[in-house]
């Protein structure tokens, strides 16, 4: 994955597989995120990457359980964010197929997780084990000067 | 998140503020469908303008009363969405089922 150079600052947290950790989580992204200039709009990317992440984690990872650890972690490079969410969850059995657009097990969901943070990160890579868990690490490059 | 419901005529306007995620798509969900139980409307008219973020949970909920609505005849209308909240109805497809209105209650004047 690109942005794997020197880290200049990195972040991490670790809370229970509880609905109203999400809000915390993406907050804590972004927060972390703007120390640089990035706009808005990227800010906002990252939000919804993020959240969709850590809802994944917690519905599917723990099957919304919530005595479950996600762990969620950023570094900054020169290039851009790296920004992992792990679960020790259930795993994935096919990634290539949760992956696609409007694949969902739950009627009241669209399956658009994979989607949203495919469209607001530069990169996106899902490795998952059955009963082992699913870490999921997404990379949003900085534009122009910044992270330099 | 907070939701005021108000009825126009056939229209049943729920105004939503604040943000929709995993935390807050289940209070939605059962807000929306014990008002949907009470009044009939024809429209679900839902005005995002206070909504200052929304991710596919709040996504599956609106696409859970437009599949409703559809079934009983009814719509969804989707009022002044935020930019980032509008991308998303985009990219989900679902700007392209139901109509985004830009305006509120108090402008709008009915729907035909």
């Amino acid at each position: 994955m690109a942005g794997e150079a020197q880290v200049k600052n990195s972040m991490a947290l670790e809370f229970l597989s509880l609905p109203e950790n999400v809000g915390l989580a993406r907050v804590a992204v972004a927060t972390f995120a703007a120390q640089v200039d990035m706009t808005l709009n990227e800010l906002e990317e990252i939000k919804v990457a993020v959240s969709e992440a850590v809802s994944n984690a917690i519905i599917h990872g723990y099957n919304g359980e919530p005595q479950g650890i996600v762990r969620v972690a950023v570094e900054r490079t020169e290039a851009g964010l790296v920004i992992t969410v792990e679960d020790k969850g259930c795993g994935i059995p096919d990634v290539a197929l949760a992956m696609q657009p409007a694949y969902s097990t739950d009627p009241e969901r669209m399956g658009l997780g994979f989607a949203f943070m495919q469209a607001f990160m530069d990169e996106l890579e899902v490795t998952s084990e059955l009963n082992r868990g699913t870490r999921v690490r997404m990379f949003k490059a900085f534009k122009g000067e910044i992270g330099k | 998140m907070q939701v005021f419901f108000s009825m126009e005529g056939k229209e049943l306007w729920v105004r939503v503020k604040g943000e929709v995620d995993l935390e807050s798509a289940d209070a939605l969900r059962r807000e929306l469908e014990a008002s949907l139980d009470h009044a009939h409307p024809e429209v679900l008219m839902l005005d995002l303008e206070g909504v200052t973020f929304m991710d596919s949970s709040g996504l599956g909920v609106i696409l859970g009363r437009y599949r409703r609505l559809k079934k009983q005849g009814g719509r969804v209308v989707i009022c002044r969405p935020q930019p980032q909240v509008r991308r998303l109805l985009e990219i989900s497809g679902l700007s392209k089922i139901m109509t985004i209105h830009p305006h509120g209650p108090e402008t709008a004047g009915g729907v035909d």
